[in-house]
């Protein structure tokens, strides 16, 4: 925490700055409140109504909740998808076999590199042009195909890097009692590297849920798009928005968590290093929530 | 180690049913796609039946107040109320109905893939699509027109347009010809959706959304935008609204039948005027109701 | 049509080149601003005054959890459509703005974090040695953290430039339609035959922008890394 030893405990002159620089920031911040509010009261944004009706049985049942149950279909859907898409070229990448390595490889680069919105829409169409699936499904197709094909490249990298990171020492004891690279690769150091990249795994997740809110522009009937219908329908538009993007921070709040707790529970079962990938900021969240 | 391998095996297992899954998705779309998992829609709760002959698909606009517009499980609009109808008299109650989400651009490919037996989403007879589907009607001629604020009586066809804001969604072709024929000095912004162009409209940013005059009419007259806006009334096109059915298909007749009736019975009238109440609006009645140009 | 034929048919009637022209832009001042605001943030979190890091772990929180989707669409249908706030009477040139601020806006937290991580290279030594010779904190920053930081943080900096360009694309959503999914997605509407063609020249494209700004931001972190 080298950020922490940046400056030495205050002194009373520093303890007088501080208190200064806490009320010209707290200013700041309730004065960019006050003139958004203001903004808020000019445009009529503030009328009771315009946020009432977001907490209408008609908004929840019609549109929030089912938007949402949408949202977390396309994610699950697409977390698994990309786990095993993700362990497979990740392997692919590790193999003696070179041709095998070198297509992975290739795959890998590519879909890390193409825009998951352009994978999207020509999925999109492209699917709805040749027809291959019921049309009800290919938003749903294309979300979770163009989420599995980038988040599973993804994946595959954790999982090299993941094996790349345990001990020498595992690999030697492998092959000393007679295993292959291919047994040592499957029993010993894949195990390992699963619950090593579990933190980073999970914050991949994060990233899964929120690319999923791009469903709404190929017409997937997601959270974003079934918000977007309640407030456009509704002439609350802002509000909807903000209900949305609310209920997206905490899910992803709550799987950050949830990344920290797995982080803490799995260190002492692998011989590579665990740490959360936002350990820093949840430990200053504790600590703020202890003081 | 025991655990680890435990955990694998079912994270395997999982990901092998959902692939499983998956791939019968994809096998039988056509003969049973309401009952997956995977399916989106409201419907599949609705018909939980075998998907036998016993119900018939409608392709119909979802996110077209006023058209067809789906409300949870509820949908609602013209569209839908002749759908309904017009099903209706070729013997389907309505609960036999299994309504489908039937995109501009996908409209062609779901009919001649079977995968609905009629659409009704403003679907225009051209005679490009009339090449490869056949149509039934026409159940309405629109035309695009205009929508402006309530208040604003500056703007009363497409040449006033120079100089002021307009709205459109992605792709339309209204909004092309306005800037190649009538008003070159036009700003042009592209949403995603009608209703996104109407909540611009009403705070002042655009002045004035352009498409066919029903789907305006409509998207006024939904409870949240009653009494602000209006349509001009001006149109500067000729759409044709047909029911889309499959090349060779030997509805036809009946479908015409149908909506023969319904417009003689009165019923054409009061699915108009309940769809766009509020708003003014009136059917150009120079070519409302339309003549049917046969089969 | 052979596959050149295609491919000249393509690039004749669609301006491909020009839609990756404006994903750079967007891409070029959303990195300008993400860097100034993410420093400042980076600077907040690792200052002093808690109401300062408090401020920053806030909006670091709150805008990495929230999709960039929306926070682009907020721009253009919020801020603009509802709160009325307008940069440029031409609409083209306001939506560019507003796409950039929103790509700035959700970047920003992310260069924080990589800065951030960049401190957290500079062994604890140097901050020490900084103080014992009476630095005060900027100052100090200023002259032995944030050099050390910056050149420890070149790789996930570029890993934020190289998810910047792909993400400039959700510019599509905030109405910029010259970009690059935008022509896509018109060039595929009309002429679905070549949609596959049509996916790998854009695919290509960005493979042909991202991965020399991969090797580049690599290169760089090595040669640049302080030896200790």
């Amino acid at each position: 925490m080298s950020a922490q030893v940046l400056f030495d405990a205050p002194g009373p002159k520093g303890r007088r700055n501080m208190v200064i620089v806490n009320i010209v920031g707290a200013i700041v911040v309730i004065g960019i409140a006050v003139l958004v509010l203001i903004r808020f009261g000019q445009t009529g944004q503030l009328e009771a109504d315009r946020w009432t009706s977001m907490f209408t049985a008609n908004a929840w049942m019609n549109f929030l909740i089912p938007g949402l149950r949408n949202t977390l279909i396309a994610a699950a859907l697409s977390i698994v998808f990309s786990m095993l898409f993700g362990i497979v070229f990740g392997l692919g990448r590790l193999t003696t076999i070179a041709p095998l390595r070198w297509i992975s490889g290739i795959v890998v680069e590519f879909f890390r590199a193409v825009p998951v919105l352009i994978m999207m829409v020509a999925f999109w169409l492209g699917f709805g042009y040749a027809q291959t699936f019921d049309p009800n499904t290919v938003p749903l197709v294309a979300v979770v195909l163009a989420l599995t094909l980038y988040n599973g490249s993804v994946i595959a990298e954790l999982v090299r890097s993941g094996v790349f990171g345990l001990p020498k020492g595992q690999r030697e004891a492998a092959a000393a009692i007679g295993m292959t690279h291919s047994k040592s690769l499957r029993l010993v150091e894949l195990p390992q590297a699963l619950i090593a990249m579990l933190p980073s795994l999970v914050s991949q997740f994060v990233v899964i849920l929120k690319d999923s809110a791009l469903g709404s522009w190929v017409t997937y009937n997601e959270l974003l798009f079934m918000s977007r219908l309640y407030g456009s329908g509704n002439g609350n538009m802002l509000q909807a928005l903000i209900v949305a993007a609310l209920i997206f921070i905490l899910l992803n709040w709550m799987l950050t968590k949830l990344a920290d707790y797995v982080a803490k529970r799995l260190s002492s079962r692998t011989a590579a290093p665990v740490h959360a990938p936002d350990a820093d900021v949840q430990e200053e969240i504790e600590e703020k929530a202890k003081a | 180690m025991r655990n680890t391998r435990v955990t694998i095996a079912a994270v395997a297992a999982a990901a092998a049913l959902t692939l499983a899954a998956c791939s019968s998705d994809s096998s039988d779309t056509d003969t049973d796609a309401g009952g997956d998992a995977d399916t989106t829609s409201e419907e599949s709760e609705d018909t939980g039946g075998e998907g036998g002959g016993d119900t018939i698909r409608i392709g119909i606009k979802f996110d077209q107040p006023g058209l067809g517009y789906q409300e949870g499980s509820e949908y609602t609009g013209f569209d839908v109320d002749v759908a309904t109808y017009v099903a209706e008299s070729l013997g389907y109650t309505p609960d036999q109905i299994e309504w489908v989400s039937a995109p501009s651009a996908q409209r062609e490919n779901l009919l001649q893939t079977g995968q609905v037996d009629m659409i009704f989403a403003t679907y225009s007879i051209t005679d490009d699509r009339d090449e490869v589907v056949d149509f039934a009607g026409p159940y309405y001629v629109a035309g695009q027109d205009l929508l402006v604020r309530a208040d604003d009586d500056s703007i009363t066809g497409p040449e006033d347009l120079n100089g002021k804001n307009l709205c459109s969604v992605t792709g339309s072709t209204s909004a092309e010809r306005i800037k190649e024929d009538y008003a070159e000095d036009v700003q042009l912004v592209e949403q995603a959706g009608y209703a996104d162009c109407v909540t611009v409209l009403e705070s002042g940013q655009v002045d004035a959304v352009t498409t066919d005059d029903i789907i305006l009419a409509g998207l006024a007259a939904t409870p949240a935008n009653q009494g602000k806006f209006k349509v001009v009334g001006n149109p500067f096109s000729e759409e044709n609204y047909g029911i889309g059915i499959p090349e060779g298909s030997d509805q036809c007749e009946a479908i015409n039948e149908a909506v023969t009736a319904m417009i003689d019975s009165g019923d054409w009238e009061s699915f108009v005027s309940a769809n766009t109440e509020g708003t003014g609006y009136t059917p150009n009645a120079d070519l409302n109701p339309p003549t049917l140009r046969g089969c | 049509m052979n596959l050149f034929e295609q491919i000249g048919y393509l690039f004749s009637n669609y301006d491909v080149v020009g839609s990756f022209w404006v994903n750079i832009q967007l891409t070029f001042w959303a990195a300008i601003g993400a860097m100034i605001l993410g420093t400042v943030l980076a600077l907040m979190r690792v200052s002093p005054a808690p109401s300062l890091q408090w401020a920053g772990l806030t909006y670091v929180t709150l805008v990495r959890n929230t999709p960039l989707t929306i926070i682009i669409t907020m721009g253009v249908l919020g801020v603009w459509g509802q709160l009325q706030i307008t940069f440029a009477d031409n609409f083209d040139l306001n939506f560019f703005i507003f796409a950039c601020i929103g790509l700035a806006v959700y970047h920003a937290a992310f260069v924080c974090e990589a800065l951030r991580s960049g401190v957290n290279t500079v062994p604890l030594g140097q901050a020490e040695a900084a103080r014992a010779i009476g630095l005060p904190f900027l100052t100090a920053a200023r002259l032995v953290i944030f050099p050390q930081a910056f050149r420890g943080a070149v790789a996930p900096l570029g890993n934020t430039l190289i998810a910047l360009i792909k993400n400039s694309t959700v510019a599509a959503v905030g109405s910029v339609a010259t970009e690059t999914s935008s022509v896509m997605r018109t060039m595929i509407e009309f002429n679905g035959n070549m949609v596959v063609l049509i996916f790998m020249i854009f695919a290509v494209g960005y493979v042909i922008l991202v991965v020399p700004v991969g090797v580049v931001t690599t290169t760089l972190s090595r040669k640049l890394a302080v030896a200790r």
